[in-house]
């Protein structure tokens, strides 16, 4: 847990950051339109993230209604989309890395294909994507996947070659069959490196979801920044931005817990 | 008498290397009577770590071949353990898990895996590490565990690669007494690889001195000295000096070799 004073270090630089800006609209370097000020921003956020119409209890909970406004309807969207997505993309990924991890003939059998495919992004199955799923959450869901499956079958692959052979030695003269060493000896050993994969292919699928959102789906937080730029909303723009970067650090932090939990017998990783 | 618990018979091992072929061991013959505690003792280079992994199957034979009891070694194996000398436990398991590795292997029941560990931890004055993991000990604590990992599942041959060598001196001397302890009495034959001239004399009923590649044996000195033994005796020191010539004369021939070497490289 970080303590209290290096807590208040860390908001040295985004308060001077918001302040300066502050500043500079007040003193009106900026126009509005191009840069609105964060008061602005912070008073667009709230009515983004108003419920639309007042509370009627014989429709809707109360929470129901609390989520009913646009910012929580796109945040849990785009959290939908990512997070189906992901799984899908970790669920093949996972597998297939300790396959080729493992076998020779399937590393010589998969490899080059994955090679050839992975260096095209994922944006550039866009219009393939739409072209195969039409729009909505399908193709942004096939994208997100694909974005994120390639890191966590790198590094799965990476986690199995690079377990240390002496774990294997020990497991074999103990006694252990196939399956035990790889159950209970590959598959942890290689837990870090599939965590690490997992942590760049969430992020990856952050990215995609936004990006997917811009074209394929008409509903989200990349929709709703890229809407409001019709209007010349640039404060809405900036609402937008800031809750993806607010959304994108909560994921971080919840995987890095994650990690700690998993990794507890790792050297370096703070419990 | 009865069989040997191990033995080798014209057990030769080479490698491929960087400069064409190595010749690790070169027709060792060698017999370890059932219950012995013998120690290979030699320079580095000398191939008594190979001749240990050959006896644990984790390297074939080029030539000849490596008996346990009765049987040809064929792969590693439960009833031949090796204790490493960097530990080699788990990391990801915590202390009781790792000894209990091996009787889960063996498919035994819950109680009598649950009641073996903490024997094995009791006698290993490990009692109240259970639960931590690796990371959480010191080098002396892990490599007890690592030998109580081992003896629990009762292998008739133990098989030590320098278990001791990464420790401090006093640690060392502590965990070799904690060693002649649960090894006396006990029937188990040890094979201890080692280049500590004082922890072979202070260990062994025989040291097997090795030659400098291709590992060889030079000669085979029995250490005839009642347990417990005094380092400090008379008799003792004679034989760390017996030992110590037969050592220094592959010493040299080891570095002789390396200074060969370099001038290659250079050349």
């Amino acid at each position: 847990m970080a303590r209290p004073g290096r807590l208040l270090w860390s908001l040295v630089v985004p308060v001077a950051v918001v302040a300066g800006w502050e500043v500079a609209c007040r003193a009106g370097i900026f126009s509005p339109l191009v840069l609105p000020s964060p008061l602005q921003v912070l008073r667009r956020w709230g009515a983004y993230a108003s419920p639309l119409s007042p509370f009627d209890p014989s429709r809707e909970s109360y929470l129901a209604w609390l989520a009913s406004g646009e910012l929580w309807q796109d945040a849990l969207g785009s959290l939908y989309r990512v997070s189906v997505g992901f799984a899908i993309g970790a669920a093949l990924a996972i597998p297939l890395g300790l396959v080729m991890g493992a076998s020779g003939l399937a590393h010589a059998v998969l490899n080059p294909f994955l090679q050839v495919l992975r260096p095209i992004p994922p944006i550039a199955f866009i219009p393939l994507a739409i072209l195969w799923f039409g729009l909505g959450n399908p193709p942004a869901i096939f994208l997100i996947a694909l974005g994120a499956f390639f890191p966590v079958l790198v590094n799965t692959v990476a986690g199995v070659r690079n377990v240390d052979a002496i774990y294997l030695r020990a497991a074999r003269n103990l006694g252990a069959s196939d399956l035990t060493v790889f159950l209970r000896v590959i598959l942890p050993a290689a837990t870090p490196y599939i965590l690490a994969g997992v942590r760049i292919g969430i992020g990856i699928a952050f990215i995609v979801v936004i990006v997917a959102e811009m074209t394929a789906v008409n509903r989200g937080l990349g929709y709703r920044i890229l809407e409001a730029r019709e209007y010349f909303w640039s404060d809405k723009i900036i609402a937008g931005m800031v809750t993806i970067g607010l959304l994108g650090l909560a994921i971080d932090w919840l995987v890095g817990r994650l990690n700690a939990r998993l990794l507890r017998w790792h050297r370096g990783v703070e419990g | 008498m009865t069989a040997p618990a191990v033995r080798a018979e014209g057990l030769s091992v080479a490698f491929a290397g960087p400069e064409g072929e190595v010749r690790a061991l070169e027709r060792i013959d060698l017999d370890v009577a059932d219950g012995e505690f013998v120690c290979l003792l030699g320079p580095s280079g000398c191939g008594k770590s190979t001749l240990l992994n050959a006896v644990a199957g984790f390297v074939r034979p080029t030539a000849g071949r490596v008996l346990a009891g009765d049987r040809e070694v064929q792969g590693p194996g439960p009833d031949r353990a090796m204790v490493f000398q960097e530990y080699a436990l788990f990391p990801w398991m915590t202390v009781a898990e790792n000894v209990a590795f091996g009787l889960e292997a063996k498919g035994l029941a819950r109680p009598e895996i649950r009641r073996t560990v903490s024997e094995w931890l009791e006698k290993l004055h490990l009692g109240g590490f259970g639960d931590r993991f690796p990371k959480d000990l010191s080098g002396g604590m892990r490599q007890r565990v690592a030998i109580a990992r081992v003896l629990a599942i009762a292998p008739p041959i133990l098989l030590m690669d320098e278990p001791f060598g990464a420790l401090d001196a006093l640690t060392r001397r502590n965990l070799q007494d904690e060693l002649l302890r649960v090894w006396s009495g006990s029937g188990r034959t040890v094979l201890f690889v080692t280049h500590g001239i004082e922890e072979s004399v202070y260990l062994a009923d025989r040291v097997v001195v090795m030659t400098h590649r291709p590992g060889a044996v030079k000669e085979v000195v029995p250490v005839a000295l009642p347990r417990p033994r005094d380092p400090s005796a008379q008799d003792f020191n004679a034989l760390k000096r017996r030992l110590s010539e037969l050592v220094m004369e592959e010493q040299a021939r080891h570095e002789l070799d390396e200074l060969g070497v370099a001038g290659r490289g250079a050349a």
